[in-house]
């Protein structure tokens, strides 16, 4: 605690250090439950500089409140302090979607079986993280649940295993669908309802250097009393749907459109629709064997 | 005070070579915080020092280096756009600061990131200009009923015109300083200056001794200190490279006389000498003697920390105080005093815009 609010912690997660400072107990209880197994960082170069911290003056006891600080600079209005370790992970994805242009970055989650990822667009709402959360407790590796990296110049998306974030009813479902799930404090009422974090798999953390590449685009839709289902998608439309949910797609031109179509032309693109998510499971890892034999 | 490092480096990449991670670090921070990052790997791709930039610090510049050039695409398909809605106005539209450099194809452009294209346009003109720039798109956004006729009223230009569905922003000017401000350079001398464009027929850009007087009244009087190092960084590469005609020099402070900009101009040219190392021919500086400020060490301290980066590698127990006395001075020659006091009680009680501190 004293190091975080003094010097900062260095993480490396993914292809980024960042260094963390905050004075806050509970981004201090989060990190060190959820955190625990990435390395520490001594370079002495970080990509971020972040810190979470309690605005000086009288409402500091009144109403208190979290500011997230990139280098110095408040991208976005202080939060509830009870968001306080949301708002750094809030923070810590905007570090990346708005600088690391560097890569095609998409608002996806991406997971990966048997060498290959499976992409998972989705608008809120419709179960991504859900779905995330539980392939990955069930020996899916995490890449990201939010983030999907890909370097324009390989092809490959590169791991970025950060804790999954887990909204409303999802916590209750991930909670009653594993046992070594393990999920932090939540904060409640966010603009997005209840948040929690789940910690991520130690074996995604540890290969958090190895890209991987892209064998699915999978549109997931949780529905009431639905049969799992995979209905196959137009290409087409799926590009236009990554390119329109690409954070970075405009500032990158041309080289998201190769990118974006070069992804397209290695993946299998489907509409995906499940009630339950043992039953999903069980069709993405068909989905993975498959395209093993082929391997 | 210590020059900053991202300066330091701009005016001599060779330094690159002796940096080590640390330096790196405060490098990078400080071109970032500065805009400056694209201009810096801009600088360093392709040189023989591009080898010495480390591993880890390579995205950081690739990553600017891609967003400028993307920029510079989205920029002249803009100005094509604005051209194009402007074609029957009958008078010249004069492309200013990014743009001209972007169209004008001059090394000012390297690495240079925008928020807008500014143009200027007579006053006479402006409200047919705004209605065509509307027709295509472009809708003037004020912050509030305050802004709106602040803007129209006392401003040398209208609100920002924001595109519709592209999002691009077009400033329209029709001066280059505020109507209520201590200076009135007349803009029909600049129009009558103005340069035609050879890539774009019917769109022009200042004269080159007009160009740098516009940079410099805008960065000495327009109190846009958060882009200040850019702005000043722009100044350097600008008269580098018309500082080769040597009649730019004779001209400059000339011209600075005519349009009542000398002040400006001797503030760009210190400070411009200062962090980037400008070669400014000793003649200059004696045309500008009479120009100079009565505490000229005073105005150092306050212009070398409110120029500077905005953080915390560069900071020491003034810079605060600097900076809020740069924003009071832009203000105070922008507007008399009495309105003065009116705009910032209401900037600082009515608007939720932050002002910058």
């Amino acid at each position: 605690m004293s190091r975080l609010s003094r010097n900062g912690l260095s993480l490396m997660t993914g292809p980024f250090t960042v260094r963390i400072r905050s004075d806050i107990p509970y981004v201090a209880e989060g990190l060190a439950q959820l955190y625990g197994q990435f390395v520490l960082s001594d370079l002495e170069f970080q990509d971020f500089y972040v810190s979470v911290k309690r605005p000086c003056g009288l409402r500091r006891w009144i109403a208190p409140k979290a500011n997230f600080i990139y280098d110095g600079f408040r991208p976005f209005q202080p939060l509830p302090a009870d968001q306080a370790f949301p708002m750094l992970e809030w923070g810590m994805n905007w570090c990346v979607s708005s600088h690391a242009h560097h890569f095609l970055i998409i608002h996806a989650a991406v997971v990966e079986k048997n060498g290959f990822a499976v992409i998972l667009p989705a608008p809120p709402g419709s179960g991504k993280s859900t779905l995330c959360a539980g392939l990955v407790l069930s020996g899916w590796r995490l890449l990201s649940d939010e983030l999907t990296l890909i370097d324009p110049a390989t092809g490959l998306i590169h791991p970025l295993p950060r804790p999954i974030s887990l909204k409303n009813q999802s916590i209750k479902i991930i909670q009653d669908f594993s046992r070594d799930a393990f999920l932090n404090r939540p904060s409640h009422d966010t603009a997005k309802g209840t948040v929690t974090h789940l910690r991520p798999p130690d074996d995604s953390v540890h290969r958090q250097q190895e890209p991987v590449k892209p064998g699915w685009v999978i549109f997931p839709k949780w529905q009431a009393e639905v049969e799992a289902a995979l209905t196959p998608r137009s290409q087409a439309q799926t590009f236009i749907y990554l390119a329109q949910n690409a954070f970075n797609y405009s500032q990158l031109g041309e080289r998201a459109f190769d990118a974006g179509t070069e992804l397209i032309r290695q993946c299998d693109c489907y509409d995906f629709t499940y009630h339950a998510l043992p039953d999903a499971i069980r069709m993405f890892d068909a989905l993975a064997e498959g395209k093993k034999s082929i391997k | 005070m210590k020059l900053p490092l991202i300066s330091e480096v701009l005016s001599n990449p060779a330094l690159v070579s002796d940096l080590n991670l640390a330096d790196w670090d405060v490098l990078v921070r400080q071109a970032r915080r500065t805009g400056l990052l694209a201009r810096l790997a801009e600088t360093l791709k392709g040189s023989k020092w591009e080898a010495s930039v480390p591993r880890q610090v390579r995205w950081h510049l690739e990553a600017d280096h891609v967003l400028a050039e993307r920029q510079k695409i989205a920029v002249r398909w803009e100005v094509s756009q604005i051209r194009d809605a402007l074609m029957g106005l009958e008078a010249p539209v004069i492309l200013l600061k990014g743009a001209a450099y972007v169209m004008a194809g001059m090394p000012a452009a390297r690495g240079r990131l925008f928020s807008d294209v500014d143009i200027l346009v007579p006053l006479e003109k402006i409200n047919q200009a705004e209605a065509a720039l509307m027709l295509a798109g472009w809708h003037a956004q004020a912050e509030d009923a305050y802004d709106e006729r602040y803007y129209r009223l006392w401003m040398h230009e209208i609100p920002p015109m924001q595109h519709i569905r592209r999002g691009s922003v077009v400033d329209m000017h029709h001066a280059i300083l505020p109507r209520t401000a201590r200076y009135h350079p007349d803009p029909l001398k600049l129009r009558a200056a103005a340069v035609p464009i050879d890539s774009v027929p019917g769109l022009f850009v200042l004269q080159p001794v007009d160009m740098v007087l516009h940079a410099a009244c805008h960065l000495f009087h327009d109190g846009e200190l958060p882009h200040g190092l850019r702005d000043l960084s722009d100044m350097d590469l600008l008269l580098r490279y018309f500082g080769a005609d040597r009649n730019f020099w004779t001209e400059l402070p000339k011209r600075a006389a005519e349009l009542e900009l000398e002040r400006p101009l001797f503030y760009a040219l210190r400070y411009a000498r200062y962090f980037f190392k400008t070669p400014v021919p000793i003649a200059v500086d004696v045309a500008l003697n009479k120009a100079a400020p009565s505490l000229p060490y005073m105005m150092d301290a306050m212009f070398h920390r409110a120029l500077g980066p905005e953080h915390d590698s560069y900071r020491d127990s003034f810079s605060r105080l600097a900076r809020f006395a740069a924003y009071i001075r832009a203000h105070w020659l922008r507007m008399p005093p009495l309105m003065l006091a009116r705009h910032l009680l209401h900037k600082a009680l009515i608007s939720r815009k932050e002002a910058p501190t």
